[in-house]
C-alpha cells in the first residue's frame, strides 16, 4: 500500500513534467497545424541556460529561472519566424521534416558548444523529504507537482479569460474568420511558441532538479514521451494534454515499480498504439470529418 | 511518355550496373583502399534502406519513423538463423536463407505496423511508427536470445565485403527493379493515387486497406533483408543503434534524394555515405550539415519564388520539345 501510493505520487510529479511538455505539443499543433518536433530539444537548451546561468554566471536561482524561461521563448520565436513561418502553405510532410531538421539541429550545435559529456544540472534548493504516516514523500516531486497546478491553472485562465488567449482561440478554430475579425494568424502563432516554449523552460527546470544530468540528447527521449502524451489525450486539446501527460507518467512509474524497468518504455508506447487504434483521435481528441 | 519512363529506368539501371563493376572489379583485384572496402556493405545497404522507405515516403505518400525498426528485426532474426545454420548449410545458401528470412520476419513486422496504420494517417500514423520502432527496439534489447544489451555476437557468420558484395548488390539490382516496376504496375498507381487523393480512390474502387498494407509489407521486407547483410558485416551488432535517429537518417536520404524517386535514393545514399569518410576532419559537423541541408531543401523546395522559377524552366523545356516535333 505504502509502496502504491509513493508509486502514484512520483508518476503523478513525472507526469506532470510530461504534462508542461505536452501542452507545448498541443498548443502549438491546435493553432498551427504542426508538430514542433524541435519542442523537446528546446528543453535541452533550457537546461543548458540554466546550468550556464548558475555555474558559470553565478547568478541566483530566480534569476536563473528568469534567464532560461527568456533563452526558451525566444530561441521558440526564432524557430518560428525562420524555419516555419516561411512553410505556412507548405504541405503537412515538408513541415513535419522540416521540424525534424530543426530538432537535429539544435542537438548538434548543442554537442558542438557543449560536448558529449553529461553536464549536473546546479541545485536551485533543497528540499526535506515529507513523511505522512509511512509513506515517505520526495519533497521535489510534490514542489514540481504543485508548481505545474499553478501553471496549469494560470494557463486556463488565459486562455479562456484574455483577449490573447480567445485571439488563439479563434485562430485554431478557424484561421481565415478570425483574420477577418481583426486578429493577426502571424502574431497569434508567434505569441503560441513564445508560450510554448516558455513552458519548456519551466519542464527543462523541474527535469534537471529531478534528473540532474543533462547532455546534448537529453530532450529527446521526455520530448518524445510528452508528444506522445499530447497524441494520447487528443493532440490539439489542453486538457488533453494535461490528462494524456499525467496518465503517462503513471503507467510509466507503475511499470517500472511493478514491471520492469527495462520494459518500461516499450509499455508506455505500447498504451500509445493501443489507444490511437481504439480511438485514432486520442482520449479528448475532435473527431474531424473529412469533407469531398 | 511511357517509352521516356522506360528509359530513364534502364537508364539508372545501368548506372548502377556499372558503378557496381567498376567496383567490383577494382575490390577483386585488390585495388581498393580500405577505408572504401569497409564502406561498400553499409552503402549497399544504405541504398536498399531508402529506395523501400521511399515506397511508403514517396510513393503513398505517409511518414514512417520506425523504419530502423524493421531492419532491426530482420537482422536479428536473420543472422540467429545464418548463426544456427553456419555448419550445416554453404555459405552461398545460408546467407541467401538468412536474407529471406529475416525479410520475412520483417515483413511480418511490417504487417503489424501496418495495421494501425489503416486506421491512422498523416502526424499519428508518423507517431506510431516511431512508437512501433521503439518498441522493437526495446523488445531486442530485453530478449536473451539477442544477446540483450551487450549485443549479438555475429562472430562466427562475420564475412568481409568480399565475400557479401555479391549478395549485396543482388539485394540492390532485386530492390530497385521491384521499385520501379511497381511504379509502374496497377497497385502502384493505386498507391499513388491515395497519395493524391484518398476519397477520390476510395470512390473509384480502389482498396485502400489492401494497398497500405502491401505498401508496409513490402518496404519492411527489403529493410529486414538489408539488414540481415548488414549484421553479416559486424563481428556484433546492438539493438539500441537501430532507433529512431537511424530512421530519421534514412528519412534525410530519402527527402534529399527527392521524394519517390528511386534514382535520387540511391544517389543520395551514395553521396551521404561517401561524403563523411571523403571529409573526415569534418565529421563532427557532420549531423550538424545534414540538418541544416534538411531544413534548406525543405524551405528551398518551398519557396513561392524558387517555385515559379521552376515551372518556368519546366514550360520551356516542354515547349521546347514540342518545337523539335
Amino acid at each position: 500500500m505504502v509502496q502504491l501510493i509513493q508509486t502514484f505520487i512520483s508518476g503523478l510529479s513525472l507526469g506532470s513534467i510530461y504534462a508542461l511538455i505536452a501542452l507545448g505539443y498541443t498548443m502549438v499543433y491546435g493553432i498551427a497545424k504542426m508538430l514542433n518536433f524541435a519542442h523537446g530539444d528546446i528543453i535541452m537548451i533550457g537546461a543548458y541556460a540554466g546550468i550556464i546561468a548558475v555555474g558559470q554566471a553565478g547568478l541566483p536561482p530566480v534569476l536563473a529561472i528568469i534567464a532560461s524561461v527568456l533563452v526558451c521563448t525566444l530561441l521558440g520565436i526564432l524557430i518560428e519566424r525562420f524555419a516555419y513561418k516561411p512553410l505556412r502553405q507548405a504541405s503537412p510532410l515538408s513541415v513535419l521534416i522540416t521540424a525534424i531538421g530543426v530538432s537535429y539541429f539544435l542537438q548538434n550545435v548543442a554537442l558542438l558548444v557543449f560536448g558529449s559529456q553529461q553536464k549536473a544540472y546546479p541545485t536551485l534548493l533543497t528540499l526535506p523529504a515529507i513523511h505522512l504516516g509511512r509513506v515517505t514523500v520526495d519533497g521535489m516531486s510534490l514542489l514540481t507537482l504543485a508548481l505545474t497546478a499553478v501553471i496549469m491553472i494560470c494557463l486556463h485562465l488565459f486562455i479562456s479569460k484574455t483577449k490573447l488567449g480567445k485571439a488563439m482561440r479563434a485562430v485554431s478554430e478557424d484561421k481565415g474568420a478570425a483574420e477577418i475579425m481583426g486578429i493577426s494568424s502571424n502574431r497569434t502563432i508567434t505569441l503560441t511558441f513564445a508560450i510554448g516554449s516558455a513552458l519548456a523552460a519551466f519542464a527543462s527546470i523541474f527535469y534537471g532538479m529531478t534528473y540532474v544530468y543533462i547532455k546534448p540528447t537529453t530532450g529527446s527521449m521526455p520530448g518524445i514521451k510528452a508528444f506522445t502524451a499530447a497524441v494520447f489525450g487528443g493532440i490539439g486539446s489542453i486538457p488533453g494534454a494535461m490528462l494524456g501527460g499525467i496518465m503517462l507518467g503513471i503507467i510509466e512509474q507503475f511499470s517500472k515499480t511493478y514491471i520492469s524497468t527495462l520494459w518500461a518504455d516499450a509499455i508506455v508506447f505500447g498504451v500509445l498504439v493501443i489507444v490511437l487504434v481504439l480511438k485514432p483521435t486520442g482520449l479528448l481528441g475532435k473527431e474531424i470529418t473529412e469533407k469531398v | 511518355m511511357k517509352k521516356k519512363h522506360v528509359s530513364k529506368n534502364v537508364l539508372t539501371l545501368c548506372a548502377v550496373a556499372v558503378l557496381y563493376a567498376v567496383i567490383a572489379y577494382m575490390l577483386y583485384s585488390g585495388g581498393l583502399k580500405r577505408q572504401v572496402t569497409n564502406m561498400l556493405i553499409p552503402t549497399s545497404v544504405y541504398i536498399v534502406l531508402a529506395v523501400s522507405l521511399n515506397l511508403v515516403v514517396g510513393l503513398l505518400g505517409e511518414l514512417s519513423l520506425g523504419h530502423a525498426g524493421f531492419m532491426s528485426v530482420g537482422l536479428f532474426s536473420g543472422c540467429l538463423v545464418s548463426i544456427a545454420l553456419v555448419d550445416v548449410l554453404p555459405t552461398p545458401l545460408r546467407i541467401v536463407i538468412s536474407m529471406i528470412v529475416g525479410g520475412l520476419f520483417a515483413a511480418v513486422a511490417g504487417l503489424i505496423v501496418g495495421l494501425p496504420a489503416l486506421r491512422l494517417k498523416g502526424d499519428y500514423l508518423a507517431i506510431v511508427t516511431l512508437a512501433c520502432g521503439e518498441i522493437i527496439k526495446n523488445v531486442i534489447t530485453n530478449l536473451d536470445i539477442t544477446g540483450g544489451p551487450i549485443g549479438l555476437n555475429t562472430k562466427p557468420i562475420y564475412t568481409g565485403a568480399k565475400g557479401l558484395l555479391p549478395y549485396a548488390i543482388a539485394l540492390v539490382f532485386v530492390t530497385v527493379i521491384v521499385m520501379m516496376n511497381l511504379k509502374k504496375s496497377k497497385i502502384g498507381r493505386e498507391i499513388m493515387a491515395i497519395r493524391d487523393n484518398r476519397i477520390a480512390a476510395e470512390s473509384i474502387g480502389i482498396n485502400i486497406t489492401y494497398c497500405k498494407l502491401a505498401v508496409f509489407i513490402i518496404a519492411a521486407f527489403f529493410a529486414g533483408a538489408a539488414g540481415c547483410i548488414y549484421g553479416h558485416a559486424f563481428a556484433n551488432v546492438k539493438a539500441a543503434s537501430f532507433d529512431y535517429n537511424m530512421s530519421i537518417e534514412i528519412l534525410v536520404l530519402v527527402v534529399l534524394g527527392g521524394m519517390g524517386s528511386v534514382s535520387g535514393s540511391i544517389i543520395a545514399a551514395i553521396v551521404l555515405s561517401v561524403l563523411p569518410e571523403a571529409l573526415r576532419g569534418f565529421s563532427d559537423y557532420r549531423m550538424l550539415a545534414y540538418a541544416i541541408v534538411l531544413i534548406l531543401v525543405m524551405l528551398m523546395s518551398n519557396n513561392p519564388r524558387i517555385k515559379a522559377l521552376r515551372e518556368k524552366l519546366k514550360l520551356r523545356r516542354s515547349g521546347r520539345k514540342e518545337g523539335a516535333a
